[in-house]
């Protein structure tokens, strides 16, 4: 059964290279070699998934070596994949939403002459992630990391004509480096510690090593984790990322790329548990990127950047989650999966809103397109519910447990992050209703643009809403399937560990107070934008909403700090390199040929003058002699 | 008589020669004065060979003669060439050995 | 006597130099087709003695021993380590690329100045810096190393002088002038460190005697030759200084952006892939071996410098105006990589530089080509000038991104496995210097994708619109490349194999062993 787990990754590998080096003979089937491929790997997944839910939970780790990647004296790094219930939860994650989203691809790029490269750069991304879920060691992670970092690249620049999806892919690119350089120094740290970087061997010898490393180990871990997940700091990549196809976002910016942050945390939790200062901070980061993400989500009016730092606030929650250590690793994997589902769902809802207006991601203009677009409308709906965590659908069962977790950490934190779980989960409900609102409720909207092109809004192809439909039954159901009963707990527990906490409130207490926050949410949200007809342009709103339309201000510290302030360096530095590394040299020549020319006018070609200097010579040589002599 | 008297002629004589190649332009003139820079060595070591009794400088007295001729074909041909091709035999006239 | 396999391999290409060189001008496709052949036998050559080369043999290998200048003890003698392989490997290897790439680099100009540019001048050029590159690589004597590091100046001078660019080829005076100041420039720098290590090459054989790296290295291992402290610390320093102009290492780097700027792009990818491998590669064999002490009382300012090297080269990559000159301070960050490797004393780090000398010259030679077949399309260095390449010409584009994917050392391509060892390997001995350079792997990323941003995306720019694909020569020129870097990044070990054995001889000549970490997990 192992030997299956490296064709997990070697399906859209395959059509990956096919359709990159292809060529345009391919154009034609591109699209549907990229489908097939990729579900490929979904059945192997499920394959294997049977597989390993025939076993006992102790022989669920398979393990297959493929060869030996760098052997150096005193480190060994190993091509080695290691296939167990957290990663195959990833698996089927990965490969289940990805073919989905590559089938509504095959609708969505219908018009792209390039779509044949896009689904090449998907299946490339299918299998950098595969690769990172399945690493047995964190360098051969690290391939995979970097990997779906460059699918990123490229798919969010695929339209690469525009200035602004080059600069946003650019932008992503770098900020994700930031990240990954925690990555790779969290890598050494655990070569000199450890000796190796293998899971296996670090996480059981964890218990041996100071506790010091451990933090500086768990700290770079979160600063790769931030990059990738777009956490504050690192986070202000994510609503630039908007810039790349919808499909892409839902797929890389919504589903599954941007939680491998918390993948490597959960992989990493021996590490982490051993740290308690770290947890600390990536609870804190946790909880800030969640209200953070939340209030950015409330002021956008661009449908997919509104969602973005919704993606941003649910990826917070999970961070969270992962940073309460024990008490919190299985939720915040459940709740990636169930949000995995919704947030997919509402990408893909809001890619077909754009397909059907012409491209338009203003949701000013939008309004009332539940009677044009129905299919979208209800898959959208339902992804809604989800994730404001209406009772019964998949959100309520994965954040109202994050929430319990946050109480359950106990003391004066417990309070704090537990409360800043509640705020989030209101503030979900007022964006996430005002979105609904504004998209599929109140009057038309929109208008002929300078052209005179009057967007007609209509239903998308089977092939974008069949998938919608898919994900909006795994934002129904998946909550319950996982949360009843505990089965997703039981599935995750041998790996990640778990604990109950001591939570000062009892969980119906929790669950009340959630309800409320939601009820409370969404009742503002209406009284905003139900109640009344929304303006068609944005009025000027308070400080704080200015604030948030710019993403609080994040891009314009880095433009002033880091932009400017590496530009004003590097251009000093190329005035110094010129001036003063090569002036020395210059300096060193010129003065040489000066010295030259001078010298140069004592060859005058007059015998006798040289006669001269040859007497003068012959004295000086004859008084140094005598002189030498005398002393 | 003492030996060492001829070693001041000998300094006197190869002064004489060096002024003279110094601040004299002819270069028949030069060319003569530079023989007697050579003869007054020459004097010079003969003496020296007789003060120490050996024949070591005598030998290099005969070195220098022979050589002295050579140089004295060399140079004249020298001398006559540059007479013939630029009607002087001025050698501050022939300032060619500059780039 | 066996056949002596390492002489052919650097006689091949001389003699394939001189004979290039004797072919009528009215020939010179002729000539051209004869520097690919000779340069692809060396090839073959150069494989064999990959084959022939035993990893768990004697340290030198294949040597050949004749006396050459006995009164001097100057014997001509070669051998070769795994190291030693690897580089000249890369050498036969990245040369049949350069010339093709080369193809009509000096093809005779038909407008403009009507300035004589002998074709065949060109690839026997080439190939005689090939010959010497190689046999500096074979070279076990101190004196025979030194003759070829610096006889392969001349060649190289005259390269970079007298085949400019086409782009500026057509242009004015002042294209010229500057690729002479570029030339004399490189000259002057060189010979300068060669004229200091001259002095530490003679004092070296005042102090031993003799200028045999085996029997030196030998009598210093086992005590029987003395060194005064201060005589190390003197001729270490000659020695290195020489290296580090041709490495080149921060301050002394300045040379390099000027020749790689003005040289064609074949031109300047010999210059940073091949022969300034033999400073690091000299770094190596030579410092470490012959002054062990010296080598460790130096480290600590080496290792600043190849940080600053690293950051430096980076930063000013960051600020260029010029394609080629911005591949230029890209290689002298990477050099400092090497040299951080080199001088981190660790396995990991002496193997990381190792291969981070192979998977560089590739690299960089796909870059740089990629670079220079853009160029000769637009006749323009600049990169303001280009914009929306990809759009017109997309497999150039794609091409490019590689190149400059693997200059960033993205895993999955060959230069991230050197990278990252040389970081750890000094990382687990000097932790801060390690993190520092970790910064270069942003700043990395952050000058190769502005350059491709600025270049390929965009708006496609009214000059650029009517740009060919690559041709097919082109492309066999870059895809090979390609497909070693993605071979190398996937599967190393056939070049770590050979180089670990040397590595782990090296480290024993300077006395020093890993460190330990400090839990013992990985039994």
């Amino acid at each position: 059964m192992e030997n299956l787990i490296a064709l997990l990754v070697a399906a859209p590998l395959l059509g990956a290279v096919v359709l990159l080096c292809g060529g345009r003979r391919l154009d034609a089937v591109g699209h549907w070699i990229g489908t097939i491929l990729s579900s490929a790997s979904f059945v192997i997944g499920v394959v294997l998934f049977t597989d390993l839910l025939g076993k006992n939970a102790e022989h669920r780790t398979l393990m297959q070596h493929l060869w030996t990647w760098v052997p150096v004296e005193g480190f060994q790094a190993d091509v080695t994949f290691r296939l167990d219930q957290l990663s195959m939860t990833f698996v089927l994650l990965i490969t289940g939403v990805g073919s989905l989203i590559h089938l509504y691809s095959v609708g969505y790029m219908e018009h792209d002459e390039r779509r044949r490269r896009f689904f090449g750069y998907l299946n490339l991304f299918l299998a950098a992630m595969l690769i990172l879920v399945l690493a047995d060691n964190y360098l051969l992670l690290y391939v995979g990391w970097e990997g779906v970092g460059l699918a990123s690249y490229l798919l969010i620049g695929f339209w690469q004509h525009k200035p602004s999806a080059a600069t946003a892919a650019k932008k992503a690119f770098l900020v994700n480096r930031v990240g990954d350089m925690g990555l790779s120094i969290a890598i050494m740290l655990m070569f000199t510690t450890f000796g190796t970087f293998a899971f296996g061997p670090v996480l059981s010898h964890v218990g041996d090593a100071s506790e010091g490393k451990l933090t500086g180990i768990a700290l770079m871990l979160l600063l790769a984790a931030c990059g990738k997940s777009a956490q504050v700091p690192l986070q202000s990549w994510l609503g630039d990322a908007m810039e790349g196809p919808t499909p892409v976002s839902a797929l890389i910016h919504a589903a599954t790329m941007v939680t491998a942050g918390v993948y490597l945390i959960v992989r990493s939790g021996a590490i982490f548990n051993a740290a308690p200062d770290a947890q600390l901070v990536v609870t804190v980061v946790g909880a800030v990127t969640l209200l953070f993400g939340a209030i950015v989500g409330c002021a956008k009016d661009d449908i997919k950047k509104a969602l973005a730092g919704s993606t941003m606030s649910q990826i917070g929650y999970m961070v969270l989650a992962a940073g309460l250590g024990p008490i919190g690793y299985v939720f915040a994997i459940m709740h990636l999966v169930t949000h995995g589902f919704f947030k997919a769902g509402l990408f893909l809802g809001a890619g077909s809103v754009m397909h059907g207006m012409n491209d338009e991601v203003d949701m000013r203009k939008y309004g009332g397109l539940r009677k044009y677009m129905p299919v979208t409308f209800i898959t959208f709906g339902l992804g809604y519910l989800a994730i404001i965590g209406f009772p019964g659908l998949s959100g309520f069962f994965s954040k109202d447990k994050i929430i319990e977790a946050a109480f359950a950490k106990g003391g004066t934190e417990g309070w704090i992050l537990g409360g800043a779980a509640l705020l989030g989960a209101a503030i979900t409900a007022f964006y996430m209703t005002r979105v609904m609102l504004m998209t599929f409720f109140g009057e038309k909207r929109w208008q002929p643009d300078e052209n005179g092109n009057e967007p007609h809004p209509h239903e998308s192809p089977k092939t974008m809403t069949i998938p919608m439909i898919v994900l909006a039954f795994g934002s129904v159901f998946a909550g319950g399937i996982f949360g009843i009963g505990d089965r997703f707990l039981h599935w995750l527990e041998p790996i990640t560990g778990h604990e109950e906490g001591n939570s000062p409130v009892s969980a119906l207490t929790v669950t009340l107070a959630t309800m409320v926050v939601l009820v409370i949410g969404v009742g503002i949200a209406w009284a905003q934008y139900g109640r009344k007809p929304v303006p068609a342009v944005a009025p000027r709103g308070s400080l704080l909403t200015r604030a948030a339309r710019r993403d609080l201000l994040q891009d314009d510290f880095n433009h002033v700090v880091l932009v400017r302030g590496g530009e004003h360096l590097t251009r000093s530095l190329v005035y110094v390199d010129h001036t003063l590394v090569d002036g020395v040299v210059n300096g060193t020549a010129a003065s040489m040929g000066g010295l030259s020319g001078r010298l140069r006018k004592l060859q005058n070609g007059y015998a006798r003058s040289y006669a001269v200097s040859m007497f003068g010579g012959a004295a000086i040589l004859v008084a140094a002699t005598l002189l030498m002599r005398a002393v | 008589m003492n030996p060492v008297n001829y070693l001041y002629l000998s300094a006197l004589l190869f002064t004489i020669g060096a002024t003279g190649v110094l601040i004299r332009r002819n270069a028949i003139v030069v060319f003569m004065c530079i023989e007697l820079m050579l003869n007054a060595c020459n004097l010079a070591f003969v003496t020296f060979s007789r003060m120490h009794g050996n024949l070591d400088g005598q030998v290099i007295a005969f070195f220098t003669m022979v050589v002295a001729a050579a140089e004295v074909v060399v140079g004249l041909a020298i001398i006559v060439s540059l007479f013939r091709s630029r009607h002087s035999a001025s050698v501050d006239d022939a300032s060619l050995m500059k780039l | 006597m066996s056949f002596p396999l390492l002489t052919a391999t650097a006689a091949l290409p001389a003699l394939g130099a001189v004979a290039t060189a004797a072919v009528p001008a009215a020939r010179r496709t002729a000539a051209k087709w004869l520097a690919l052949l000779v340069s692809l036998a060396t090839l073959a050559l150069g494989i064999t003695i990959l084959v022939r080369f035993d990893p768990g043999g004697d340290r030198y290998q294949l040597t050949e021993s004749h006396p050459w200048i006995a009164d001097f003890g100057v014997r001509y003698e070669l051998g070769v380590d795994g190291i030693a392989v690897a580089l000249i490997g890369l050498t036969a290897l990245l040369i049949p690329f350069v010339i093709l790439a080369g193809w009509h680099d000096a093809d005779p100009l038909e407008t403009g100045n009507k300035r004589w540019r002998p074709t065949q001048g060109f690839f026997a050029l080439i190939l005689a810096v090939e010959a010497m590159v190689i046999i500096s690589f074979e070279a076990t004597d101190v004196f025979l190393f030194y003759i070829f590091f610096e006889a392969m100046l001349i060649p190289m001078y005259f390269l970079i002088g007298g085949f400019g660019d086409s782009a500026h080829e057509h242009g004015d005076e002042a294209a010229a002038t500057q690729r002479s100041y570029a030339a004399v420039k490189f000259l002057l720098y060189n010979l300068v460190g060669g004229l200091i290590m001259l002095a530490a090459v003679i004092g070296l054989y005042v102090v031993a005697g003799n200028f045999s790296l085996a029997d030196i290295a030998q009598a210093r291992a086992d005590g029987t030759l003395h060194m005064a402290t201060n005589t190390e610390r003197w001729l270490f320093l000659g020695f290195f200084f020489a290296f580090a102009v041709k490495a080149p290492l921060w301050p002394l780097h300045t040379w390099l952006p000027n020749a790689m700027g003005e040289a064609t792009a074949p031109v300047a990818v010999l210059i940073t892939a091949v022969v300034d491998k033999v400073g690091t590669f000299a770094m190596l064999r030579f410092c470490l071996q012959l002054f062990p002490n010296a080598s460790k009382w130096a480290t600590p300012v080496i290792l600043v410098l190849a940080v600053i090297s690293i950051i430096y080269g980076a930063l000013l990559a960051v600020g260029q105006r010029d394609i080629k000159r911005l591949v230029a301070y890209a290689s002298i960050s990477h050099f400092g990589f090497i040299v951080l490797g080199i001088f981190a004393m660790t396995s990991q780090g002496q193997s990381g530089a190792t291969l981070y000398m192979v998977n560089h010259g590739i690299s960089t030679a796909a870059l740089m080509l990629v670079a220079g077949f853009l160029i000769s399309r637009r006749g323009s260095r600049l990169i303001a000038d280009y914009g929306g390449v990809q759009k017109v010409a997309p497999v150039l584009a794609g091409t490019f991104l590689i190149g400059g994917l693997a200059t960033l050392s993205l895993p999955g391509l060959a230069p991230f496995v050197s990278e990252f060892l040389v970081l750890v390997g000094t990382f687990s001995r000097y932790p801060a210097i390690g993190i520092i350079a970790t910064f270069g792997i942003v700043l990395a990323a952050l000058y190769t994708l502005v350059l491709y941003q600025r270049t390929m995306t965009g708006p496609v720019k009214p000059e650029v619109a009517s740009m060919p694909d690559l041709r097919p020569r082109e492309l066999l020129v870059v895809a090979p490349l390609i497909v070693l870097l993605i071979f190398l990044g996937v599967y190393p070990k056939p070049i770590t194999d050979i180089v670990n054995p040397a590595v782990k001889q090296t480290m024993s000549d300077v006395h020093k062993k890993d460190p330990k970490p400090s839990v013992e997990a990985a039994k």
